[in-house]
């Protein structure tokens, strides 16, 4: 079983259970909907963006723990970056748990967020685990303020 | 000789079900998944091969390999009778009145689109309305939606309970003359219910409406008698009783068939072409243009012998027990919900665990070596009915076993302690 512990850290665990940044931003000027039609995971992500700032973050939705702890990290991960650094974490954290980028070994602005390597053995999972940060980049590419179609995990099929 | 022809012909165990003779005819079931035994309860997303099916699949491709319908050569014509033999096995697996009313196709959603383009194509006109139930399969939404967009046509929905039941007074008071064909499911994938289609097909045929039913579950589990029945359509898939992927069967009664264009053109389902004209084939050539799956055809006619070795009774009555043991022992466990409890119920359960995502469980028990599914099951309409965004669905089949429900139950209980 040490394989299914390495997947579901404490932390995750935890975020899981208490997912920090739960909640509908009242001050957002960027809202988008993100989907995973394969388990049906839903988020909505609440963003406040200050030129090229994330201000604030907030999301809220329904998934595994998996989905639910990526997205309560990932706010956490990017609340004060910019677009710019969130666009690098996104694609080290994707980069991560499609098994090309080795967290430990290779540098990297993960931080915390190293401890989803282990989806890297569950393919299936990988998935869940972006759905938060596909999310993210959508409300980011927003022109202007608003909300934005939604967006789904479904390219993941083309990419993996 | 499979395990369950031999069994049979002794006249042993004729009660009881020898299942760890039945399971020694499928490979797969032998193997190890993460360390542990495979614990396969996913059959209603594609059933396990027995090894006749396999060595059907192989020996076709060593030996006979040939187009169909074409050469005058001692090959083709030898795959030409393989493959039209399959088709009477089929023909009366589900005692169909004619060969010809046997299509093959890719699959039931290949059937059921087939129906909705073509039958559609002829009978659905703008304003008219197509009947389906608040428990179907995508493949037995998506289609009609199409149909109903080409044709503005209107797509209604038979309610279900709280249970999974289908309120069929609701579908009587929903019959009118402008509705023009009802497609309904037989055996529900995502809940397990059996649909009284009986009484569907009386009521629609009281006001002269064809009905097409969704076999894919019903096939391998209930003994189909399409005749018995009086629908007009059924729809199923190989792979989901014992057979190939890719390869399926539509059924439709003659006088409807006859009266439906082709859907797609090409070879083998014409008799004459000129530029300015081409004749199609008769039935059941008409629909199926192109070179076919044959070894799909093949290896399903073969899956039909097997199936019928060991008994659509005997296996409907084992996986009853089954089932009631698997409700009882899952159930059990706090909180655990089962969603659909039809009073007629076949080979499914879904279920919810307090607190814990479906994907979740998923993973857990794959670690077990326990495959369930976990989603939506293609049916998010059911989902939402039912306020879940998923479940967790252990499907059996009569290759399992009680104990393998065991190990299930201990596989949830272990997703629990991990997300306590």
């Amino acid at each position: 079983m040490a394989e299914l512990n390495e997947l579901y850290q404490q932390v995750i665990l935890d975020h899981n259970k208490k997912p920090r940044n739960f909640k509908r931003l009242e001050t957002a000027n960027r809202e988008q909907e993100g989907y995973n039609p394969l388990c049906g995971d839903q988020i909505t992500l609440y963003l406040l963006m200050e030129g090229d700032v994330i201000k604030d973050v907030g999301f809220q939705g329904s998934g595994c723990a998996i989905s639910k702890a990526s997205a309560s990290m990932m706010t956490a991960a990017v609340k004060g970056k910019t677009r710019d650094e969130a666009e690098v974490m996104f694609d080290e954290f994707h980069r991560m748990v499609k098994g090309d980028l080795d967290a430990e070994s290779e540098q990297n602005h993960l931080g915390r967020l190293k401890i989803f390597a282990g989806v890297r053995e569950y393919p299936a999972r990988v998935k869940c685990a972006s759905l938060s940060w596909h999310t993210l980049r959508a409300a980011i590419e927003q022109k202007g303020e608003g909300h934005g179609e939604f967006v789904t995990t479904e390219a993941e099929h083309r990419q993996d | 000789m499979p395990a369950a022809l031999e069994v049979e012909a002794k006249g042993m165990r004729t009660s009881q079900f020898d299942v760890h003779r039945i399971r020694e005819d499928f490979p797969i079931l032998k193997q190890q998944v993460h360390g542990r035994p495979l614990v396969y309860l996913d059959s209603a997303a594609t059933s396990q091969k027995p090894q006749v099916v396999i060595d059907a699949i192989k020996s076709y491709y060593a030996e006979q390999n040939a187009n169909v319908h074409r050469g005058v050569h001692y090959l083709s014509q030898l795959a030409t009778r393989e493959y039209e033999d399959a088709r009477v096995k089929i023909q009366r697996f589900i005692n169909a009145a004619e060969t010809h009313e046997i299509i093959y196709t890719r699959g039931a959603t290949e059937g059921i689109n087939l129906v909705a383009q073509s039958y559609g194509r002829k009978f659905v006109h703008e304003g008219d309305e197509i009947i389906i139930s608040a428990m179907e399969h995508h493949s037995n939404i998506v289609p009609w939606q199409m149909l109903c967009e080409q044709n503005r046509a209107k797509l209604r929905v038979i309610p279900i309970n709280d249970d999974g039941e289908l309120l069929i007074e609701e579908f009587a008071r929903m019959l009118n003359r402008n509705v023009k064909i009802v497609a309904v499911t037989h055996l529900s994938n995502a809940l397990g219910t059996i649909v009284p289609v009986k009484r569907i097909i009386e009521l629609a045929h009281s006001q002269d409406v064809p009905v097409l039913l969704d076999g894919a579950q019903a096939a391998p589990h209930l003994k189909v008698d399409v005749r018995e029945l009086d629908c007009d359509f059924y729809a199923f898939s190989g792979h989901k009783m014992c057979g190939p992927t890719g390869i399926g069967v539509l059924y439709g009664k003659s006088h409807w068939l006859e009266s439906m264009p082709p859907v797609l053109g090409g070879g083998d389902m014409i008799s004459s072409v000129t530029f300015e004209k081409t004749t199609y084939n008769s039935l059941p050539y008409k629909f199926e243009a192109g070179t076919p799956n044959i070894e799909g055809a093949i290896g399903l006619g073969v899956a039909v012998d097997y199936l019928n070795s060991v008994g659509l009774d005997r296996i409907a009555a084992y996986e009853h027990e089954l089932l009631d043991y698997a409700t009882e022992v899952i159930g059990a466990i706090p909180g655990v919900k089962i969603v659909g409890a039809a009073r007629e119920k076949s080979c499914v359960l879904s279920f919810t665990v307090d607190g814990i995502h479906p994907h979740d469980i998923g993973t857990v028990l794959d670690q077990e070596g326990i495959a369930v599914r976990a989603g939506h099951h293609c049916a998010q309409p059911v989902m939402k009915r039912f306020d879940v965004p998923a479940t967790a669905r252990a499907s059996l089949a009569f290759y399992n076993t009680k104990e393998e429900i065991d190990a299930l139950a201990v596989g949830v209980q272990k997703a629990i302690e991990v997300f306590s």
